[in-house]
């Protein structure tokens, strides 16, 4: 079932043209990746989902982006609600300066919904979620920032979930970690994925390989090819897709 | 953005896959002729280059996995090197059948044959044609090529049939044929197997161009003759 359709979504900067006839559906509960060379458009399309190139000047975007079935772009639309549905993790982790506690707590708090639950429930639950329950449950008071890279990534994971999002936007969410915080990211990725549905921006090849159930390619602002990622990475229907992921193009 | 260094790695393992192939087929045909000229040494010898031939084979395997590993291909430079991987287990089993026919060449020993070969060398000459063009459909990319060849092996089986039905008038004849005329049934039988090998090759080349994985056409013969169930 989809959970986002993109219809001929086009994206400009001023007078550039970053997207152009972009159209895609996002499967609920699935990983999709997108993956092209720098500057193709991927993380303008993924900042489209939930408009966070809306405080850009000049950005403007055409077409649809529906999440279930509702137009973001009408201009009726909440952003604020928007941006609790779809949440968003980035390059390098940014905990607030504040503690572990605190930094999970912080939207929950904003949005008003500790009124409705418990705030340590939201943020045990919110921490278990995002796999650093087991490391951080002994000083939930502590700086957020004496936790590892890898940690203050997951501790992002775990705020972006405690408002309960309904989508999770990843930008390169591993570009900054070690090899083993990416692969605990990654096994976390999969977790998630029985609840949220993910979209995740990724440099690396491989990772896409790895992780997601779909992939997409961008090239100049354009969507070349979307397709399974088993087959995206073994047998791709376009030449441009099998150039820049045997390393030929890019 | 180029991959010299890749692209030289996998040439090369192509290039390393194709040698193997050449001695295999070389080697298939020279089990046969040595059967036929009955020169006891020279199938010694080609017992022996055996162990060379898995030798190669292993080495080639190693070299794709460290490839694999070391430079994540993807599409279809990993089609490349797994359909290598298979191709080059495909050669050491048919270079396994040549060892077998040399076996029996030296376990015949000075007995004279109990009839001249000739269908046995011609299914030979005919395996080893197969090979030598499912592994050139590789080198070109040949897909035609390719699906083309299994429909030969109707020919190799007719003659495997031909060679079942003479050594049983053979055998009945004077039971005193029977373990030299089991011995060329196992010769034909190992020729008969090597163009069955070559079809999976062929089928790899398919995979390699159009990443199909699917098993090729082969000729009617096999299900009509019913000589199949006795293996």
């Amino acid at each position: 079932m989809d959970k986002i359709r993109v219809e001929h979504l086009n994206f400009y900067y001023g007078d550039f043209c970053a997207l152009a006839d972009v159209s895609m559906s996002i499967g609920e509960r699935q990983i999709t990746a997108l993956i092209g060379p720098s500057g193709c458009g991927k993380s303008t399309f993924l900042r489209c989902l939930n408009r966070m190139n809306d405080t850009i000047p000049g950005a403007r975007a055409e077409g649809r982006v529906l999440l279930d079935g509702q137009d973001i772009y009408a201009p009726n639309t909440d952003v604020v609600a928007l941006r609790r549905r779809v949440g968003m993790v980035f390059q390098r982790p940014n905990p607030f300066p504040q503690s572990v506690f605190d930094n999970v707590a912080f939207g929950p708090r904003v949005l008003g919904l500790h009124r409705h639950a418990n705030l340590h429930e939201i943020v045990e639950q919110s921490l278990r979620g995002a796999v650093l329950w087991d490391e951080v449950k002994d000083n939930l008071r502590q700086d957020a920032l004496s936790l590892s890279l890898g940690q203050q990534q997951r501790l992002c994971i775990a705020r972006a979930i405690a408002v309960r999002p309904e989508v999770i936007l990843m930008d390169e969410p591993c570009s900054a970690l070690d090899p083993i915080a990416t692969l605990e990211i990654e096994e976390l990725m999969q977790q998630l994925k029985e609840h949220y549905t993910i979209v995740i921006v990724t440099h690396n090849m491989q990772q896409a390989a790895r992780v997601s159930d779909y992939t997409g390619f961008f090239w100049l602002g354009k969507l070349v090819e979307f397709n399974e990622t088993n087959i995206i990475f073994t047998r791709p229907a376009e030449q441009l897709t099998e150039d820049y992921i045997t390393g030929r193009a890019g | 953005m180029t991959r010299e260094t890749f692209d030289r790695e996998l040439q090369r393992l192509q290039d390393e896959m194709l040698a193997l192939g050449s001695i295999v087929e070389e080697t298939l045909g020279e089990s046969v002729n040595t059967l036929k000229r009955r020169d006891l040494e020279a199938s010694s010898r080609l017992i022996e280059r055996d162990r060379y031939i898995n030798e190669r084979r292993f080495q080639i395997e190693s070299d794709a996995l460290i490839l694999i590993a070391t430079q994540q291909p993807m599409a279809g430079d990993l089609r490349i090197i797994a359909a290598i991987i298979e191709i080059v287990a495909e050669l050491e089993r048919i270079g396994d059948y040549a060892k077998g026919i040399a076996t029996i060449n030296v376990r015949i020993g000075h007995q004279p044959l109990i009839k001249p070969l000739i269908d046995i060398p011609l299914m030979a000459q005919k395996a080893c044609s197969m090979l030598h063009r499912a592994l050139d459909s590789f080198v070109r990319r040949d897909v035609e090529l390719a699906r083309s060849i299994p429909a030969e092996d109707d020919e190799v089986d007719a003659l495997y049939n031909q060679v079942y039905r003479e050594l049983m008038t053979y055998i009945i004849a004077d039971p005193r044929h029977i373990e030299q005329a089991n011995h060329l049934l196992w010769v034909a039988h190992n020729l008969e197997r090597a163009a069955d090998r070559t079809i999976n090759i062929c089928e790899r080349v398919v995979f390699t161009v159009t990443g199909q994985l699917a098993e090729l056409n082969r000729g009617e013969e096999e299900k009509e003759t019913g000589i199949e169930s006795l293996h």
